[in-house]
């Protein structure tokens, strides 16, 4: 119970390990990843791992939390270790008074004709084979979505040997600067913004504003895409699309919370995130919060708020920390960073548009739009009703890659709360009732 | 990705294969120019990595015998068979 529990090993979950060990307190860090640095510093086995070196500091690798639940005076974590995926792991509990959830968020996609062909990639699957495998994911490949991660998507397809044949933001040039208009909110973002815009001319990657990738062609892989002008609205204008052939296309319009722990412990979600105060603490006492499960501002501001929730957890353990004023000064800055974000690079309802009867929305299920409207004309009313009958969102996936946009199209918000945060192998369940009901 | 390490033996469809230590399934798939390796259990639609983070399960791979394993979050060890996945299989062991 005495000791922080850190879940996620990214920059905000390191952070908070190593600002709760240096307050005195012994951590327990764990990661589904066999290494730590999370998405932003991704060092795969095949890269060196860095692994915070502080004496309090310990590290499961590999461990997976897959449910949570309230004990007397804190939170019992289930945990599971060992080769992803493969059955057998160790199962295992460990409580505690003091938990950070550091899950991080993964990337939005939305759906077009052709885009569950193999060779379309999320911008973030780009970034994770470069990055932490040294593969590039194709040799022609188009990068497009919204936002500034677009930028070191491209580079770090360049530096694996791609020739990024464009990169396409869906917003105009207007907006995609727009937040370099908070001059407080883009301060440091600049900088490194114009060393991804030198790469990019090194690299030659003719760059397009207000433009989409709407269309994905191929047989059993991708072979060219169609990429076309956008209103302001994210509505094709008629007659501007263009087939580019490739043989990758990665695509990313911001990204997801991964939120399934921290729902599950009850923390009271808004707007997609985890709310928190300014010390990350959530809304269920002893549970705090850090990085992209609170909002998306990027890897500075994701570490700064976990040294913040660092040091409130040990402080929830009795120990006298002095406030971190520079990290709670970056946190600041990194939510009006965060905020001005959002503003300029917002994704537009016309993506709707980009749908035919046969695009598919919920890759799991393969579920179509023609399957959707046929639940919705059945009158399925509500999230469920139309996941019951329509069947999207019942995956594997459990409707982490499509909730957000079948929602949109169902005009009906779609909930998460699953209580199982990573798929568990039903013997290893079974293994755990038996060893309770021992107990 | 020669000269990056320690290397491990694994067998991909059939074929002996040379990985380096710590690569994913889906890494070393990839670097031998694959783009899909299962088919989706309704329409038999052709699928490889989406997300590269696990959060997709776009990726699955019968390793060792066991279906329904991520790719993208597999690491190889030596000795481990890997093979195409077609729908929704039973494990074999
Ligand atoms: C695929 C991808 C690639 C990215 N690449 C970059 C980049 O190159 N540059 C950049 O500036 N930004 C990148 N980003 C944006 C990135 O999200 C942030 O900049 C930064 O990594 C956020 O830090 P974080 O600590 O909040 O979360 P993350 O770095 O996402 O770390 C979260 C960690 O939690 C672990 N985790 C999640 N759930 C569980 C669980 N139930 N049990 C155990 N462990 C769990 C994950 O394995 C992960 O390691 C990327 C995002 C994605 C999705
Ligand atoms: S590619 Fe999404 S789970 Fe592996």
């Amino acid at each position: 119970m005495d000791r922080v529990v850190v879940v996620g090993a990214g920059p905000a979950g390191l952070a908070a390990a190593w600002a709760a060990a240096s307050a005195g307190v012994p951590v327990l860090l764990v990661d589904s990843g066999s290494a730590v640095g999370g998405q932003y510093r991704r060092q795969s086995g095949v890269r060196a791992a860095r692994v915070p070196a502080h004496p309090l500091i310990e590290w499961w690798p590999e461990t997976s939390v897959w449910a949570m639940e309230p004990v007397a005076g804190g939170h019992r974590l289930r945990l599971q270790t060992g080769a992803a995926d493969a059955p057998g792991r160790t199962m295992s509990t460990v409580d505690t008074r003091a938990l950070v959830v550091a899950t991080g968020a993964y990337d939005r996609v939305l759906p077009f004709p052709g885009w569950d062909l193999p060779g379309v990639y999320t911008a973030g699957a780009a970034q994770a084979l470069a990055k932490g495998q040294g593969v590039a994911v194709g040799r022609r490949v188009l990068v497009g979505g919204t936002g500034p991660f677009l930028l070191p998507v491209a580079g770090s397809l360049l530096e694996v040997g791609s020739r990024v044949v464009g990169l396409v933001e869906a917003n105009g040039v207007s907006g995609a600067v727009g937040w370099a208009r908070d001059p407080l909110g883009a301060l440091g973002k600049l900088g490194e913004l114009a060393g991804y815009g030198a790469v990019l001319a090194r690299g030659r990657v003719p760059v397009r504003f207000g433009a989409a990738v709407v269309a994905a062609h191929g047989d059993s892989r991708v072979e060219a895409v169609t990429v076309a002008r956008l209103d302001a609205g994210w509505r094709v204008v008629a007659g501007s699309e263009r087939v580019v052939e490739v043989d990758a296309v990665c695509l990313g319009f911001g990204f997801t919370a991964q939120l399934e722990l921290a729902v599950s412990a009850g923390c009271r979600i808004q707007d997609g995130a985890v709310l928190v105060d300014s010390a990350q603490r959530t809304s269920v006492p002893g549970v705090f919060a850090a990085g992209e499960v609170t909002g998306i501002a990027g890897a500075g501001p994701a570490s700064a708020e976990g040294t913040v929730a660092g040091c409130a957890a040990a402080a929830r353990l009795g120990r006298k920390v002095a406030a971190p004023a520079a990290a709670l000064r970056l946190v600041r800055d990194g939510r009006r960073f965060g905020r001005a974000l959002a503003a300029a690079h917002p994704v537009r309802n016309g993506w709707r548009t980009w749908l035919s009867a046969d695009t598919v929305v919920c890759r799991c299920e393969d579920v179509r739009m023609s399957d959707l409207c046929a639940a919705l004309a059945q009158g399925a009313l509500g999230m469920r009703a139309v996941k019951l009958v329509s069947r999207a969102g019942l995956g594997l996936c459990q409707g982490r890659v499509c909730g957000r946009n079948v929602g949109e199209l169902a005009g009906t918000p779609f909930t998460q709360n699953r209580p199982i945060a990573v798929p568990v192998r039903l013997s290893d369940l079974a293994a755990v009732e038996d060893e309770e009901e021992l107990s | 990705m020669s000269g990056r390490g320690r290397t491990v033996q694994v067998v991909v469809d059939g074929v002996a294969v040379e990985a380096v230590a710590g690569q994913s399934v889906a890494g070393l798939l990839i670097g031998m120019g694959r783009a899909s390796w299962r088919s989706t259990r309704r329409d038999g639609r052709p699928r490889g990595v989406f997300c590269g983070i696990g959060v997709c399960f776009d990726c699955l791979v019968v390793v060792n015998g066991v279906p329904d394993v991520r790719a993208c979050q597999r690491v190889l060890a030596d000795g481990d068979v890997v093979r195409v996945q077609d729908g929704a299989e039973i494990a074999e062991v």
